[in-house]
């Protein structure tokens, strides 16, 4: 390393929380540096709340990634939080408004990704965002009113619907006008085994002119439902919140869970929570590689990635009890245990998967129709990923190498080597090939663990933590970057559960790199992004 | 080319039969007998749309997996497709978000007499983890009829597969 880029190394590790609120302090805005922090590591600086988009303007400047926000009903008042990440340093910003008629500016004028989560604050706190540039409802269909905000504690949790609920058919679209221009609605409901969610595409010809997205189908309360629930109770619902990332989501909420009690797990369990991680990653990439090839036609390379992905979830109900790994995690640990002949499967069948891989690429490699189907298509520049923040293999294929698990590492991975391919192109083949690499450097760390698998206990005794209580949680699951926020209330009961996944930045990112495509091409290109509904709608 | 021919001819047919268990030994007579009825009063096809009616979507995974080289479902005659309109059976996953209420009875509607339905996974069967709330209506008989229920969180697909051999069992 030559001197220059050691002291920008020097240079962006001291550039914490303090570093910003000095910043802050010298542009004129009143804020507070709350020391200790109530959620290490990440840095919490309070402000007033006139000046919540002013600072969102100075952190974007600085060159913060906004990674998500929430908000809080503490009875007297409403709490509202936006979450920064730098370099690995995590920071959080809060500020008070009042219970009625709160109203704050808002962030999304200087960050793409607030724009949704802001409107998912409104649709279920109330909070008014002055100067949001598209403030129309989101999360919100037609099970409540307007008027009533369900993650307020007095609203109940049971709601006052009425049967049954009118379909949501009012929203206001984007309309596109002139003489060629038509319409495409697809869902909520769509032809395959997937989720649902609705489509608005405008079309000329072929070429999709614009796409809008419209979530929230399946938004079942989750925030909500967590309120009151115990610490088992909790990782239980976490590991709902998106099937697919199961262990990911549980990890995030035992972690923050675990931060807010200051309960340490054992060595052992983190490692075995690495392996159980890693496990996830590698079968659902094998799951969308085979889908990718399945949306260009090439039928024999979804059949092999099934192939492998069955023998894969088999194992894992061998070994941990249960194909997707439901349940494993509890707050303090880990309920199943790695034995000597575990540890031997799992190193056979990491070569054994290898083994296979490598004869899959040169097939893969040399099919022209993948070729010509998956490179140049749903183009998401370097640029663009870095305004929308995208997260995990979409942001690594756009050259966004972050990953919590090398830049802001918790155990296990701090004493693994974590290698995170990127690529740069950012069309389907690039979001492809990051995934085919991910599971390589999966099955890397797979066996990096199972070498370094410490002896000891499975879990640590839980505390239960005072009341009010709070922890902040940020593990890499298979899709990017899932953020958690926990607090406590009296009795080790749960008074608020936020789990942030990482469709909630990426979805964005599909509206723009489908423009300009064929139609035909939206599946291929939706499932090279693959978001979860679910994680996204909670 | 050659390659890929090499790996299709290596890998070989891995179709498995359905083995019988202690639990369900009339599993393979059960498939026969499904097959027998499908062929008679369905002319050989039974069409399955699925429908996700707010599920965390890790039933969708399985339910996916039927279609893999391991179970194959097709082999029975029995195929997912895209429409309600050319579909015998729904098969729902649940709980039912109150934003999927609409959709999902209009589904239910679009889809040509005689129909049945199967609430697939511990959610779409009870409500599950999620229950009824200001924006769930839990179980998925809450909001349209259900001749069969398929537990689990969520059903492997061997549990999906008996349990779909199980619908006709009185027939």
């Amino acid at each position: 390393m030559n001197e220059v880029s050691r002291n920008a190394t020097v240079a962006e590790s001291a550039d914490t929380g303090r570093t910003f609120y000095t910043m802050l302090v010298s542009e004129g805005i009143k804020a507070r540096l709350i020391a200790p922090s109530p959620l290490p590591p990440a840095d919490v600086i309070e402000l007033e709340s006139g000046d919540w988009g002013r600072c969102g303007q100075q952190a974007g400047a600085q060159g913060w990634r906004w990674a998500g926000a929430w908000a809080e009903d503490r009875g007297s008042h409403l709490a509202m939080n936006a979450g920064l990440e730098k370099h690995g340093r995590y920071l959080i910003l809060r500020t008070a408004l009042p219970a009625d008629n709160p109203a704050l500016p808002s962030q999304a004028p200087h960050y793409w990704a607030a724009d949704r989560v802001e409107r998912h604050i409104q649709d279920l706190f109330g909070i008014r965002f002055i100067d949001h540039p598209d403030p129309k409802r989101w999360t919100r269909h037609r099970a409540w009113e307007e008027t009533v905000h369900p993650l307020r504690k007095h609203f109940p949790a049971d709601g006052t619907p009425s049967s049954p609920t009118p379909p949501d058919n009012d929203y206001p679209f984007l309309k596109a006008q002139g003489a060629s221009v038509y319409e495409i609605p697809v869902g909520p409901v769509h032809a395959g085994i997937i989720e649902p969610g609705h489509f608005r595409f405008q079309a000329v010809g072929e070429t999709v002119l614009h796409l809008e997205e419209r979530l929230g189908y399946v938004h079942k309360g989750i925030e909500k439902i967590a309120e009151g629930r115990d610490p088992r109770g909790l990782v239980r619902l976490a590991g709902r919140v998106s099937g697919d990332t199961t262990v990911g989501h549980a990890w995030a909420a035992c972690m923050a869970m675990e931060r807010a009690a200051k309960v340490e797990i054992p060595s052992r369990a983190a490692y075995i929570r690495g392996l159980l991680a890693e496990r996830e990653r590698i079968g659902n990439h094998l799951l969308d590689l085979g889908a990718l090839c399945n949306d260009v036609g090439f039928a024999a390379g979804y059949y092999q990635f099934g192939r492998l992905r069955e023998l894969w979830l088999r194992e894992n109900q061998a070994l941990f009890g249960h194909r997707l790994m439901m349940d494993v995690l509890i707050p303090g640990g880990v309920t199943v245990d790695v034995s000597p002949e575990t540890v031997r499967r799992m190193r056979d069948s990491a070569a054994s998967l290898r083994r296979e891989l490598d004869e899959l690429l040169p097939i893969l490699d040399a099919n022209s129709s993948l070729e010509d189907r998956f490179l140049t298509t749903g183009v998401l520049s370097v640029d663009l990923a870095s305004a929308l923040g995208a997260l995990g293999y979409v942001g690594r294929a756009s050259g966004r190498s972050f990953d919590v698990r090398r830049d802001a590492p918790y155990p296990p991975y701090d004493r693994l080597n974590v290698r995170v391919p990127v690529e740069t192109q950012g069309d389907v083949a690039s979001r492809f090939w990051v995934r085919y690499k991910e599971l390589r450097a999966g099955l890397r760390l797979i066996e990096q663990i199972l070498t370094g698998l410490p002896p000891g206990d499975l879990s640590a005794q839980w505390q239960t933590p005072a009341e009010n209580a709070e922890g902040l949680g940020a593990v890499e699951g298979w899709r990017g970057e899932i953020l958690c926020y926990v607090r406590f209330g009296a009795h080790g009961r749960i008074s608020r559960y936020y789990p942030r996944d990482p469709s909630i930045i990426n979805w964005p990112a599909l509206e723009k790199l489908v423009m300009g495509n064929i139609v035909p091409d939206f599946p291929v290109c939706n499932k090279s992004v693959n978001g979860s509904y679910s994680g996204h709608d909670l | 080319m050659l390659r890929l021919y090499g790996k299709l001819l290596r890998t070989g047919v891995l179709t498995e039969r359905v083995t019988p268990t202690a639990e369900d030994e009339a599993v393979e007579r059960e498939g026969a007998r499904l097959k027998t009825i499908v062929d008679k009063r369905f002319r050989g096809s039974l069409a399955i749309r699925q429908v996700d009616a707010g599920s965390c979507n890790g039933c969708e995974l399985e339910i996916h997996a039927l279609n893999n080289v391991y179970y194959n479902v097709e082999r029975f005659g029995v195929h997912f497709v895209a429409s309600p309109r050319h579909a015998d059976i729904l098969m729902v996953t649940g709980p039912v978000s109150r934003h999927m209420e609409a959709a999902l009875k209009r589904t239910y509607e679009a889809t040509a007499d005689p129909k049945w339905v199967i609430a697939v996974g511990d959610c779409g069967v009870c409500g599950g983890e999620f229950g009824v709330s200001y924006a769930s209506c839990g179980a998925v008989s809450n909001v349209i009829p259900v001749d069969l229920a398929i537990p689990g969180c969520p059903p492997a697909p061997l549990d999906l597969l008996r349990g779909l051999l199980s619908l006709f069992r009185g027939s």
